[in-house]
């Protein structure tokens, strides 16, 4: 399981890096959309992979997932649609304003 | 919390007067008189027990692991400053009124004005220092303000910007200062500062502590070399010059020396830094003060030398000069603002302020010239005047110097000093009233309005009343001053007007003969002067200073920026993935741990393939946008399934309800984006990214697999341990996010909320034309608003509205929250306004979803503030278990109030950002298939 969230990760990342590294807006949003994936998802399992143990407390059970990186990554998630809203709009002001969505403001 | 209320008096009277000033201009005035007299009045109760000998220190919990407390303190020192503040303050809104003319906006002027007060009354009664800085700051940015209060003049504008950077600077120093003297006594408390003196000045920090800390006194302070920022802030209007550099801003300084005096005085560095600056600007200001032909000017200069008498009396040192200096605080603040004043009404009733056109006024403004007259005598120490009194200890206290071998200076700098102080003292009345008759003046000069000189009247008569019975008017409030600032006895002092013939009353005649020959024989000096001008042009210096710093910037920014983003991000992955691999090289750690692996079943893999496959389809097919949106939500969904897999309920909610609420946004935008993306890279310059992008993967992967491999050890035993017992919830994330991390949250939902109102003056009054063709060309279908598809989500609302209140109300115990139900309304309510058109919503839905953000702000706050009612620090929670009809037992905790703030600012951020693009979409111009489709080259 290790392995295959490692390799989802690495996706995610990868995919990510590749559209941030395009010329247009939009494609540069949907790869930061990728990175918070990733960063998300990074962050919550360096809490290790616990299954089936959420850590809601109740009486008798003694094991739980960390909560910690949950609690991080749950106002992560928050923000990160605010900052990929606001890269958006920015986009749409871009392209009001200099009549294209290139990302330096230019055909190339 | 009397202190605390005192000082946010202003604060919040600063909002009422702007609001208030809408009604009428003259509101505004009638306003800040109430707010500074409400302020006063508050204070004048807690002064009985000063004048008692007690020293008042109250305090409110606010981070108390770093030593920070919001704490207040009134002893003598603080009540002194405090009601200079105050009561020059309420003369000044006096004099304001009848100064402004009718095009300055009343309000702007006192909000303004009322924000300053706050902030130096903040300065002369706190009691922690780290929040003596913050309004120590808040004083530069009011001051900034109000000097720059007429925007249109160009010197207002680089007056206000050269105070702030002068003054700020030296904010930064003290803020320096103050961490090294908090981290030499322990503690940030004056209380403790005061008494630790021994400590301090023993300690090997002293020095640069030292330095720190009057790096930011004396560029408050105007002292030279910084004193060029003061006679640029003379553009500020004559009200607010006469309040700045009387009583307040220019004052905070001598007062910061006044307050560590007993900690950081009685070493030679002290002496020598403080009475060194001190000196020389008390000479080089007397001269150029003497030199000024702008009123202004002159009291602006005089004012500066005035200071450095002040810091001179401090770094002598000695308990005597101590009592003298804060004597001098008083009659300073008293004789200059009514100088300013008078000069003010001379500006307003003639229309220059040129010493070189004004003469003979006192046969237009008899009143005025005679109020002026005095008050001048009074700063060139004349006897029978204020000015006197605390000019003669100075001159005693200046022979102190012959101690010291070069002391002989001191008495000699001393008296020059006062020569220039009488000869322009005489300057300011002998040429401006006096002196024959006005010629060519731009209006023909009367007395001003009765009131206006009300104000300068007052202080006119303390100056004599001081100045002639010293001990029933002053005495008591200065000993008591004195004694805080000394903290000890204060020495013996006699405040009787003559001393008998000793050296001091020779100085003083020297002064006052001297002064005479210097002012009628001025025509020398004059053309002496002229000669030499220009010798001492600190602004020169200042302005090439800025421009260097500018062109400095240019060039780096130049260096670094190379106008592609592209380019940058590129070289910014490259450099990470560099540091990466060379920290795992030079680490001998293996990659794979020890930890005993997880088992993949069926289920897992085929999740992850289909999340791996939709993510790289993205890329693919990211040319055609619409497409990879909709793989995109794939992914996200993959994602909220690997969060339920392990064990983060709470997570898959929210990552569920913000992928719909993004994706609604991402077409919502996409729609005046074009449809594709062309196809503008090389197939080198793809390959290359792809390489990039793949050994970025690559490397993130290894780190997962590096970590996941390794045994954990966690830091959440704490919170997992006290969730329940402490914080009173079963849902520990919860309880971290409302709870044990309130703060970080707090600061989050503010982050949002910004994020919010950033996006929302973006988009105000941005106009795109979206495409009315979908890709293939075809129209797009007519019928927006699908019957069924309305009726459904309308029927759904309450249904999605119930759920959503559900979730915040068990969010404590059980999976759910603020966040997650303030998605699930935004998710609700934004279903309504895409089924049935933003205007048909908007009808139904008045609420202004501003509001909601800023009410969500509030309760979140008032949470965090309600813990102080009860003497907790700021945000601690409480709980309690209700037995409520028919639901049965009900836990009630008052994190789920700050639960319900955050659930606001949610909804309202979301809501707002959503909005604001679909009335972008009802402002688009998109009926009419005529017009041509926009077409994007492949």
């Amino acid at each position: 399981m290790e392995a295959l969230i490692a390799l989802i990760l690495g996706t995610l990342t990868a995919c990510g890096v590749y559209l941030i590294l395009r010329g247009r807006t939009f494609p540069v949003v949907l790869g930061l959309t990728f990175l918070s994936y990733a960063v998300n998802l990074f962050l919550l399992v360096m809490g290790r992979l616990t299954i089936g143990k959420p850590p809601i407390i109740m009486e008798g059970v003694t094991d739980y997932a960390d909560p910690l990186p949950q609690a991080l990554v749950l106002t992560a998630i928050v923000i990160g649609f605010a900052m990929t809203a606001f890269v958006i709009v920015l986009s749409l002001k871009a392209q009001a304003e200099l009549g294209n969505d290139h990302v330096d403001g230019k055909h190339k | 919390m009397n202190l605390l209320l005192i000082a946010l008096t202003p604060f919040i009277g600063a909002i009422f007067v702007a609001v208030i000033s809408r009604l009428g201009r003259l509101h505004a005035a009638w306003a800040a008189g109430a707010v500074t007299l409400l302020s006063l009045i508050l204070l004048l109760p807690l002064a009985v027990d000063t004048f008692a000998g007690q020293t008042l220190v109250q305090r409110l919990s606010w981070i108390p692991t770093v030593g920070l407390d919001v704490a207040f303190r009134l002893d003598g020192l603080a009540l002194l400053f405090a009601l200079l503040i105050l009561g020059i303050g309420l003369l000044i809104i006096l004099y304001a009124r009848y100064y402004l003319s009718e095009r300055d906006d009343m309000g702007r002027f006192y909000a303004y004005l009322l924000l300053f007060m706050g902030s130096m009354l903040g300065i002369a009664l706190s009691e922690n220092i780290i929040q003596l800085l913050i309004f120590w700051e808040l004083t530069s940015l009011s001051s900034f303000l109000l000097i720059s209060y007429w925007q249109h003049r160009h010197e207002s504008r680089s007056g206000a910007r050269m105070a702030l950077a002068v003054t700020g600077g030296g904010g930064l120093a003290l803020l320096g200062g103050f961490l090294l003297l908090g981290e030499i006594v322990g503690s940030y408390d004056l209380t403790v500062i005061l008494a630790s003196g021994d400590i301090i000045r023993a300690h090997p920090f002293y020095l640069p502590m030292l330095i720190l800390v009057l790096l930011g006194a004396f560029t408050k302070s105007a002292q030279f070399p910084f004193h060029f920022w003061l006679p640029n802030a003379m553009a500020a209007p004559t009200p607010v010059s006469a309040y700045l550099h009387s009583a307040t801003m220019v004052k905070a300084g001598v007062f910061l020396l006044a307050r560590l005096f007993p900690a950081l005085s009685g070493t030679p560095e002290w002496f020598w830094l403080v009475s060194t600056t001190g000196l020389a600007t008390l000479l080089i200001a007397a001269l150029i003060a003497f030199f000024k032909h702008d009123l202004k000017g002159l009291l602006a200069y005089s004012t500066i030398s005035h200071l450095g008498l002040i810091t001179l009396l401090f770094g002598i040192g000695t308990p005597l000069a101590a009592v003298a200096g804060v004597f001098h605080i008083i009659n300073h603040a008293i004789f200059k603002a009514s100088l300013f004043m008078a000069a003010g009404i001379i500006d307003h009733e003639t229309g220059t302020r040129d010493m070189r056109r004004l003469r003979g006024l006192w046969h237009f403004m008899p009143h005025t010239a005679l109020l002026a007259t005095v008050a001048a005598a009074s700063m060139a120490g004349v006897p029978l005047f204020n000015g006197f009194l605390s000019k003669e200890m100075f001159f005693t206290e200046t022979l102190y110097g012959f101690d010291y071998s070069w002391g002989w200076l001191l008495p000699a700098g001393a008296t020059l000093a006062g020569i220039f102080a009488v000869a322009y003292s005489l300057r300011f009345i002998h040429n401006v009233f006096f002196n024959g008759i006005p010629v060519d003046l731009p209006k023909t000069p009367h007395e001003p309005p009765r009131w206006m000189k009300v104000p300068v009247e007052v202080l006119v008569a303390l100056c004599l009343l001081v100045g002639i019975f010293p001990v029933l008017t002053v005495e008591p409030i200065l000993s008591l001053a004195a004694a805080s600032v000394l903290q000890g006895p204060v020495p013996e002092y006699n405040l009787a007007i003559w001393h008998g013939f000793n050296t001091a009353l020779w100085m003083s005649v020297i002064a006052l003969v001297g002064g005479g020959l210097v002012y009628f024989r001025r025509h020398l000096i004059f053309r002496l002067h002229e000669q030499l001008s220009d010798r001492w042009e600190f602004k020169k210096g200042y302005n090439q200073l800025i421009e260097k710093l500018f062109r400095f910037s240019t060039v780096v920014t130049r260096l670094l920026d190379t106008h592609s983003l592209q380019r940058m991000l590129f070289v910014f992955m490259l450099f990470i993935m560099a540091l990466g691999v060379s920290g795992f090289i030079a680490g001998d750690a293996l990659l794979t741990g020890d930890r005993a692996l997880l088992p993949v079943n069926g289920v897992s893999l085929l999740v992850a393939l289909m999340l791996m496959i939709a993510s790289i389809g993205t890329v693919f097919l990211h040319q055609q946008r619409l497409v990879a949106l909709i793989l995109l939500g794939a992914v996200g969904l993959g994602v909220v399934l690997i969060f339920v897999k392990f064990s983060a309920p709470d997570l898959a909610l929210t990552q569920l309800s913000v992928e719909v609420v993004t994706i609604v946004l991402l077409l919502l935008a996409l729609y005046f984006l074009p449809q594709y993306s062309p196809a503008e890279s090389s197939k080198l310059l793809k390959c290359r990214d792809a390489v990039v992008a793949i050994a970025a993967g690559g490397g993130v992967a290894a780190l997962v697999w590096a970590v996941l491999t390794r045994p954990q050890q966690t830091i959440a035993d704490y919170f997992l341990a006290n969730s329940v017992t402490g914080g009173g919830g079963a849902n520990v994330v919860n309880v971290i996010l409302v709870d044990f991390r309130g703060y970080d949250t707090l600061g989050e939902i503010t982050v949002l909320a910004l994020a919010g109102l950033g996006i929302y003056a973006m988009l105000d009054q941005l106009q795109l034309i979206g495409s009315n063709r979908d890709v293939e060309g075809r129209l797009w279908n007519r019928d927006m608003h699908p019957v069924i598809m309305a009726t459904f989500t309308r029927l759904l609302l309450p249904l999605a509205l119930l759920v959503s209140v559900y979730i915040l109300l068990r969010g404590h115990n059980m999976p759910g929250g603020g966040f997650i139900a303030g998605l699930i309304t935004a998710a609700a309510l934004i279903m309504q306004y895409l089924a049935n058109g933003v205007a048909w919503t908007q009808q139904r839905l008045p609420a202004n979803v501003h509001s909601v953000i800023g009410y969500g702000l509030l309760i979140a706050v008032l949470t965090g503030l309600a813990s102080w009612l009860f003497g907790y620090p700021f945000l601690t929670s409480t709980f309690s278990h209700l037995h409520w009809p028919l639901v049965g037992e009900f836990e009630l905790a008052s994190a789920m109030a700050f639960d319900l703030g955050v659930y606001l600012v949610v909804v309202g951020a979301t809501l707002l950002i959503i909005i604001n693009l679909g009335l972008m979409h009802s402002r688009s111009p998109h009926s009419g298939a005529r017009k041509p489709i926009r077409k994007w080259k492949h």
